[in-house]
């Protein structure tokens, strides 16, 4: 009898059980879409850390910031004027290290050999700043008012012919670019394995001093490299190799090489900018941070976590958003949802006063009546459950489907790149290696078995508090209830 | 039967105390008809829910077949109810969604009647009020006459001991009514049963062996050999 009268309620008072369902149904999109959009906020920022680190990288460890830049050490240029009627073209390279602080390469070993760390591998992040044109003498011209005989030099005496300088001038193209000399011993770890070999191929383990460079693709199409073309760094020439393609967000470097090369080209020999460190256990990272810190004096250790802590930007905002309006959103919500489907299973008791006033005088027990009207909300809830689930799902592929781009800024901590202290006027190439590195990442919103679990978990405690109220309520009706004579 | 002795309920409204039964003495023996009339807020309906044992009276005993029913329990008063009492309501009182043969099942639930037993016993019951074609109709879907034959089946597929009526035929036009008492006073004779009829109708209550009228909660019986 219990569920054929359930199902005889249920199906004649439709209305009635869909607006209770509709109500938690609301709630639970909600928590569901909140969730999925939180863990694709987590999955967008770890692919932003990963564009920098590369798989499989926990920390990384450069030299600690020391004062700034002495002058010496910003690029200079130097160019002879041609002659007027020589067009030769100029060309200077500066390779300068990325924020002008190195470590030694005997530090990568040392931290190799620290408590914790399961391999550590250096890397050598240069900037190149190519200037190159024409820098053409200007001409000089004498006044025509000064006389162009001889006469005047003769009685004025002034010494100097009178004119000026006309014409001249400069005509120079700058191309900054970035190159990452990188450990080909090691090729798990550091920057290169967060793009993919799209076209050719990457180093090999003997390629430790070899001439060779792998391509960025977003830079190789700006560039027209091929495999097989040649690219001239300061004087040296390397033949492109491999063509990587980064999986997520921005590429580390435009160009690849061997560390060795990187020195040779920055004449850092045997120094690296980074060292990526990869943990035996990833839940220990902050205590192999402690251990590298005290352990190899003069260096700063950054975890992902650090460097998730400086990601700003709209994925930033998003992402807090998320976690905090949007959790307490969705409380809110559930909250009210759960109130009001207790308040209309608790009057529609109320309605149906003289016929459980009428089944209590036929003998039914309390409990009994009890029990029908905290199933009837059971259903209620779990009806309302799986639209909820169905609509949150929806709203989670919508936002999938959207995939709003969201942009995140990472603070300067990563790669301890520092900006150069006044560098040269007019260099606008120099924006590549400002501070912080923004990237645009697409917001998805993954549902996982977790988020499913707990939908179907607040439609039973739904159920469970609006079967509360109800059923608080037909617990309260006397039997005598059935002779009211109100229609 | 039941053996009624200083019966009586009081109610507070507000401030006021109402004494809607006051010191009722009452014997009804097994087989008896009785009909109980009077004005609106008499207590007569109050006399009902304790005859019913809907509820307990603030002083004196309902004595059925030698029980208290003033001093049961919730429980057991529940327990007599469902064993015992057999109701029929002024305006039928039927679970509006479930069928007339659902209906009629409500009343074997609390006796822990096996379903097919149940759906058999509840069938016959609407058979034996002529409602024979109609197990599967909704109340909605019924005559007033009709819904409140199901609702006689209902109060007598238990085959109770007492029959209590509350207005059966006040919600019914005059054609109804007739074929509503015909089944009753039918199945008072066919059961054995104890019949206990509120009624506002003169007509009826002028036909009743026994009639008991109450005012201000005070009783007066009347025997009616002639109409026996």
């Amino acid at each position: 009898m219990f569920f054929t009268y359930l199902r005889r309620e249920l199906r004649r008072r439709r209305k009635a059980a869909l607006v209770v369902a509709s109500g938690l149904a609301l709630g639970i999109a909600l928590v569901i879409v909140v969730n999925s959009v939180s863990s694709g906020m987590g999955k967008a920022q770890d692919k932003v850390l990963q564009s920098l680190y590369g798989l499989g990288t926990d920390m990384t460890v450069t030299k600690a910031a020391t004062a700034s830049a002495s002058s010496s050490q910003q690029p200079r240029f130097q160019f002879d004027a041609n002659n007027n009627d020589d067009s030769k073209t100029q060309s200077s390279d500066r390779v300068m290290v990325q924020g002008f602080t190195t470590l030694a390469s005997t530090t990568v070993t040392k931290v190799a050999g620290q408590k914790g760390v399961s391999d550590a591998v250096g890397g050598l992040s240069l900037n190149v700043v190519k200037v190159d044109g024409q820098f053409t003498r200007g001409q000089f011209q004498q006044n025509q008012g000064s006389g162009t005989g001889g006469g005047n030099r003769q009685g004025g005496g002034t010494g100097a012919p009178q004119g000026e300088v006309t014409g001249g001038g400069a005509n120079f193209n700058i191309n900054a670019y970035t190159v990452y000399g990188t450990d080909v011993t090691k090729p798990a770890l550091g920057p290169l394995t967060s793009s993919k070999i799209t076209s050719g191929r990457t180093f090999t383990t003997s390629e430790t001093n070899s001439k060779v460079v792998v391509a960025d693709s977003a830079y190789a199409k700006e560039k027209k490299l091929k495999v097989g073309s040649t690219v001239t760094i300061k004087s040296v020439k390397y033949k492109v190799i491999g063509i990587a393609t980064a999986t997520s967000g921005d590429a580390a470097a435009n160009l690849y090489i061997p560390l060795t090369q990187a020195q040779t080209l920055s004449g850092d020999k045997n120094k690296v900018t980074t060292i990526y460190v990869k943990a035996t256990d990833s839940k220990q990272i902050s205590a192999v941070k402690k251990t590298i810190t005290s352990n190899v004096s003069g260096t700063t250790v950054t975890t992902s976590a650090d460097l998730a802590d400086t990601v700003s930007g709209s994925l930033s905002t998003a992402s807090s958003l998320a976690t905090s309006v949007g959790k307490w959103l969705s409380i809110a919500v559930l909250i009210a949802a759960f109130l009001v489907a207790g308040l209309l299973t608790s009057s529609a008791v109320s309605r149906r006063v003289r016929e459980f006033g009428t089944l209590k005088a036929l003998g039914w027990k309390s409990g009994r009546v009890t029990r029908q009207v905290v199933g009837e909300a059971i259903v209620n809830g779990l009806v309302g459950g799986a639209l909820g689930i169905a609509l949150g799902l929806a709203g989670a592929y919508v936002v999938t489907a959207i995939s709003p781009t969201l942009s995140a800024s990472l603070g300067n901590s990563a790669g301890g790149a520092a900006r150069p202290g006044g560098g040269p006027g007019g260099g606008g190439g120099f924006g590549r290696q400002a501070a912080a590195k923004t990237l645009d990442v697409a917001l998805t919103a993954p549902v996982n078995a977790t988020t499913i679990g707990l939908a179907v978990g607040l439609a039973v405690a739904g159920g469970l508090i609006a079967g509360a109220f109800g059923g608080w309520r037909a617990s309260r009706l006397r039997p005598a209830d059935a002779l009211r004579r109100v229609e | 039967m039941y053996e009624l002795r200083g019966v009586t309920k009081l109610y507070s409204r507000g401030k006021e105390t109402v004494h809607a039964l006051d010191g009722i003495d009452l014997t009804i023996g097994d087989g008896d008809r009785l009909v109980i009339q009077g004005p609106t807020g008499g207590g007569k309906s109050t006399l009902l829910q304790m005859i019913g044992a809907l509820d307990r009276p603030t002083a004196g005993e309902i004595v059925l077949d030698g029980v208290d029913l003033a001093k049961l329990s919730e429980a057991k008063l529940t327990k007599v109810r469902s064993e015992n009492i057999g109701f029929v309501f002024q305006s039928f009182n039927l679970i509006p969604t479930l069928t007339a043969q659902e209906n009629v099942e409500t009343a074997l639930v609390p006796l822990g009647v096996k379903t097919k037993e149940r759906r058999q016993r509840a069938a016959d019951a609407l058979v034996s009020v002529g409602l024979g074609e109609r197990l599967g109709h909704l109340p909605g879907e019924m005559s007033g006459g009709q819904q409140q034959r199901v609702a006689i089946a209902r109060a007598l597929v238990k085959q109770p001991k007492v029959l209590l009526a509350d207005e059966p035929t006040g919600n019914l036009d005059e054609s109804m009514r007739d074929e509503i008492m015909d089944v009753l006073e039918r199945m008072w004779k066919e059961h054995g049963l104890t019949f206990i009829m509120v009624t506002h109708d003169s007509a009826i209550a002028k036909k009743a062996p026994r009639l008991a009228t109450i005012r201000k909660g005070k009783i007066t019986v009347k025997e009616n050999a002639g109409s026996k």
